[in-house]
């Protein structure tokens, strides 16, 4: 196929209208406010926050590119820090949601055809209802007065609360209950799908089922399992929410540290860098993502 | 292990992730419903929050902010997601069609706060050029709408996928024009697809804190948000009264969507049975 010419013949009214209306959107609402972000990264703060914002303007290039933002991030180690242990927070929530999530997924793919949709609701119908209430909720049974140590003390398990509030814990707690739904229901796909001829196969051929699910099942479910583990990696690294409601002031995540320098010391440009820098880490997962996206699509 | 005990392991493990699952929301529901003021320690019965929620004016109007944006954000995404869907499946190729997929997932797995703070920094550039519009209720329904466009428009793909070309091509056969072909076919086949998506959209808008945290003004909290700030100072047994009214809405919408769209597609299959048996005759 010619590419120029197919491009002009089968340019009908309609055909321009269907994909520019989605192209129109997503460039104002996505694409130009990402490139806004890259430039007031290298903008400097004025004596207010709007300062910067005037020479906007005068005109597109602003050739003077202020790199001060950057290297405070670069030479202040707490950022460094931050960025660190958010990877560690999202890394540790991936791999425990991949650990309670593909039993889950593989059990569920596995139960009688009748049951499967109803199990499948009722893996959303928790989804379905507010995650900020559910975050809310387990403040209410981790806190040292709270429901879990309550229960405990009266049945004199314990005597003194156990501690599960504002730490790691509480932190990761919330952030594999929040993405475990993301985790199953990609891997349940995926192996829902999956033909059953090759375990029998195997079986047939003398393989222990312990060894065809390692060397059969696992690989055919490669797809799911990248899948689901970008879902939860991609934003668990700048999740907001939870580390603020159930993490305490220990545990440094650098959602919480872009949030605070944009609400509370209204640095925009420094902010934005955050923000830029945290983009640069969620590339590779995500152009990970997209290519196990595509060759699944490929493959059916 | 026998295959006896491998069942026993398996519906034990499906049974602690369904508790874990729920355990929080059985503990709103139950909570909502204790006299005491002390979220975490029963003392009996009652419906004591219930009654402070009537009366709390400003998680009322709160609501009712977020009902209003729910509704036209869900609106807004079922459009842009529909026209994105329909640009990325029927039409294979195009020039920019890995920008245009890309962007449109880009709201799906970005961090919330990225996606806020960049919107909001670009309504402020635009503010600074054209001088409007105003942080408020407008600037927190474009947020919601292009993060539940992007999920729509995976609801509607998906659906799409699956649906059967040979009928498009059979309407076109018959005389029908491309225009015609989308309302009078494949429309009607989209509807169920358009429904969940609306009902998808529409919570996750009713949902969300960060991307309202950052667009809205002055005077437009949204219940997310003030639930967020009240539960940040600590617990209060209003928002367990507030979260178990939720949990009953949304709870029945889901099951009824649901009822509605397994009632829908058996219809559509006992009219395709009988219109093959038909043209068989």
């Amino acid at each position: 196929m010619a590419k120029t010419s197919s491009f002009f013949t089968s340019l009908s009214a309609g055909r321009l209208a269907v994909i520019g209306v989605p192209y129109f959107w997503f460039l104002l609402l996505a694409a130009i406010p990402l490139l806004i972000v890259l430039k007031i990264s290298l903008s400097e703060m004025e004596s207010t926050s709007i300062s910067n914002m005037i020479d906007w303007s005068h005109g597109w290039p602003r050739l003077t590119l202020n790199f001060a933002s950057y290297q405070f991030l670069a030479t202040d180690s707490l950022y460094i820090k931050t960025y660190i242990s958010s990877i560690k927070y999202a890394l540790i929530t991936t791999l425990l949601c991949l650990a309670i999530g593909y039993p889950f997924a593989y059990y569920m793919a596995r139960s009688p055809k009748h049951m499967q949709p109803t199990l499948l609701m009722l893996i959303m119908l928790p989804f379905w209802t507010s995650f900020l209430l559910r975050i809310y909720a387990w403040k209410t049974l981790l806190v040292s007065n709270g429901v879990i140590n309550n229960i405990l003390i009266s049945m004199h398990i314990i005597d003194t609360p156990i501690e599960m509030m504002n730490n790691s814990f509480s932190l990761l707690l919330g952030m594999v209950y929040s993405y475990l739904p993301f985790m199953i229901l990609p891997l349940y796909a995926n192996l829902s799908k999956m033909d059953m001829r090759y375990l029998e196969a195997a079986s047939d051929l003398g393989t222990s089922p312990f060894k065809a699910f390692w060397l059969i099942t696992v690989p055919l479910s490669k797809a799911g399992i990248i899948a689901g583990s970008m879902l939860v990696f991609i934003p668990a690294v700048g999740e907001y929410v939870i580390p603020e409601l159930l993490g305490g002031s220990s545990t440094l995540m650098i959602g919480r540290v872009l949030w605070d320098e944009f609400f509370s010391n209204n640095d925009w440009p420094m902010a934005s860098a955050v923000a830029v820098v945290m983009i640069l880490l969620i590339l590779v997962p995500m152009g990970i993502y997209n290519k196990a996206q595509a060759e699944q699509m490929e493959g059916k | 292990m026998s295959q006896a005990s491998n069942k026993v392991f398996a519906k034990g493990w499906m049974i602690a992730v369904y508790l874990f699952l729920y355990l929080p929301i059985i503990t709103l529901v139950v909570f909502s419903f204790n006299d005491s003021k002390l979220v975490t320690v029963w003392s009996h019965a009652s419906f004591r929050w219930y009654e402070a929620l009537a009366q709390d004016s400003d998680l009322i109007s709160a609501v009712l902010l977020s009902l209003e944006i729910a509704g036209l954000s869900a609106l807004m995404s079922v459009f842009f997601g529909t026209f994105t869907a329909f640009s990325l499946n029927r039409y294979k190729r195009f020039q920019g069609r890995t920008l245009l997929t890309s962007m449109s997932s880009m709201p799906l797995v970005m961090p919330d706060v990225i996606v806020g703070l960049s919107l909001l920094l670009m309504i402020v550039s635009v503010q600074n050029w054209l001088g409007f519009p105003e942080r408020g209720l407008f600037t927190i329904l474009l947020g919601h709408a292009l993060l539940g466009t992007a999920y729509a428009a995976v609801v509607v793909t998906s659906r799409l996928r699956e649906m059967d070309s040979k009928l498009d091509e059979a309407a076109m056969d018959l005389g029908c024009k491309p225009l015609q072909v989308f309302t009078l076919v494949t429309f009607p086949l989209l509807v169920p697809a358009l429904v969940s998506a609306f009902l998808l959209t529409f919570t996750l808008s009713f949902d969300d804190v960060v991307l309202s945290s950052f667009l809205s003004g002055p005077g437009y909290s949204t219940m997310p948000m003030v639930i967020f700030s009240r539960a940040r100072l600590g617990l209060n047994p209003t928002i367990n009264a507030v979260a178990t009214v939720t949990i009953v809405v949304v709870t029945i919408a889901v099951i009824a969507s649901s009822f509605y769209t397994s009632h829908q597609e058996r219809k559509r299959k006992r009219e395709e049975a009988e219109a093959y048996s038909d043209s068989n005759k």
